[in-house]
């Protein structure tokens, strides 16, 4: 940013309220500025994209998309923490609206009430700078993963299953993808069943916090984001492993010759959801 | 005040305690072209050794301190440094 463009006069009260972040060598005013101007959306306002969006509306993230169809149930609330008891029944995307809105006066949430299709992705994503996943199903990871290979969005991708999670940065035309490492969903009869399907509340604000970082790194494009390496956490050996991930050159969406041209409507099996 | 030194721009956070004294400084110092000298006058006495110290460790110059008054100072820090640009 040259002289000229570093136009932005903090408030007394961004001052304060950003004072611990501009004090940071490798944030200063200029990062809190392109903070405040990042666009980020959340798919998904569930257990990591709860934690994901708390700390990009305390950080000053001043556009914040929430995509999620879903009402709050009381099922959710052992982990999904935008939402509280009086919440119940309320759609998630204004209760997460409200949530990180009144956190922060600086941050404008933008509610998308839809289920993610290959016919509403593009339009939705495309005014965002970077994408979290915080889906709960197969079917929106890959086509989030697809449609962000093909906008060339910054996409952090993360999933978690009992008491794991992962998570990967995607920066597509940089790195590998998500199908690099998955090429293809999994049948159906692999994924567990809703019934089998458990987490430890606080297993999403792990991940998601640790989204919410690389979010912030990349937004800030500071230190060394999870480009081709997926993190591994296990919260019962509370280890960290990094897996390195090569770019795989036949990736069907990202390889040098890419066989999938067109968004896929995968078949949802189990939505999780409860 | 600041005897032979060409001040460029001057920040009284008189008032302000530590950590806004070098928040501030900070904030005008990042906005001023390098070689350009920032007059930061202060009354909260820590801040007259946490300043130009904090100043130093982002690779500024802090070219003299003089305490004008019984409680009061002021730094004079000439910027050395642009902040790396990584994207």
């Amino acid at each position: 940013m040259a002289k000229g463009e570093n136009v932005m006069e903090f408030s007394e009260d961004q001052i304060l309220r950003y004072s611990r972040h501009i004090l940071l060598p490798e944030v200063g005013g200029d990062g809190q500025e392109r903070i405040l101007n990042a666009k980020v959306v959340l798919v998904g306002a569930g257990g990591l994209g709860s934690p994901v969006g708390y700390y990009l509306a305390a950080a000053g993230v001043g556009t914040i998309g929430v995509i999620d169809n879903d009402r709050v149930e009381i099922s959710n609330l052992q982990r999904q923490i935008a939402h509280n008891t009086s919440r119940i029944g309320v759609d998630k995307a204004d209760s997460a609206k409200l949530t990180y809105e009144t956190l922060n006066h600086d941050v404008k949430v933008v509610t998308h009430k839809e289920r993610l299709t290959s016919k509403n992705i593009m339009q939705i994503i495309r005014d965002y700078d970077i994408v979290v996943d915080g889906s709960d199903n197969f079917p929106t990871r890959y086509l989030v993963n697809d449609a962000c290979v093909m906008l060339k969005k910054t996409l952090v991708s993360a999933a978690v299953f009992r008491f794991e999670g992962q998570v990967m940065t995607i920066f597509p035309g940089e790195g590998p993808c998500y199908r690099c490492l998955f090429e293809i969903p999994p049948p159906p009869g692999m994924v567990p069943s809703c019934q089998e399907a458990g987490i430890l509340g606080v297993v999403t604000g792990v991940i998601g916090t640790i989204q919410a970082t690389e979010v912030i790194k990349a937004i800030l494009a500071i230190g060394h984001p999870l480009k081709g390496s997926l993190l591994l956490w296990n919260a019962l050996d509370m280890s960290f492993r990094k897996v390195k991930v090569p770019r795989n050159r036949e990736c069907p969406v990202c390889g040098d010759h890419p066989t999938i041209k067109e968004l896929i409507d995968y078949e949802q099996f189990c939505s999780m959801s409860h | 005040m600041g005897d032979d030194i060409k001040v460029d721009k001057t920040l009284d956070i008189k008032g302000q305690v530590c950590p806004y004294t070098f928040v501030r400084s900070k904030l005008a110092i990042e906005k001023m072209n390098l070689g350009e000298v920032l007059e930061i006058i202060l009354d909260h006495k820590p801040a007259v050794e946490n300043v130009p110290k904090s100043m130093e460790n982002e690779g500024q110059k802090v070219l003299k301190i003089n305490q004008t008054g019984e409680k009061e100072w002021h730094v004079f820090v000439r910027k050395d440094k642009e902040k790396k640009k990584n994207a």
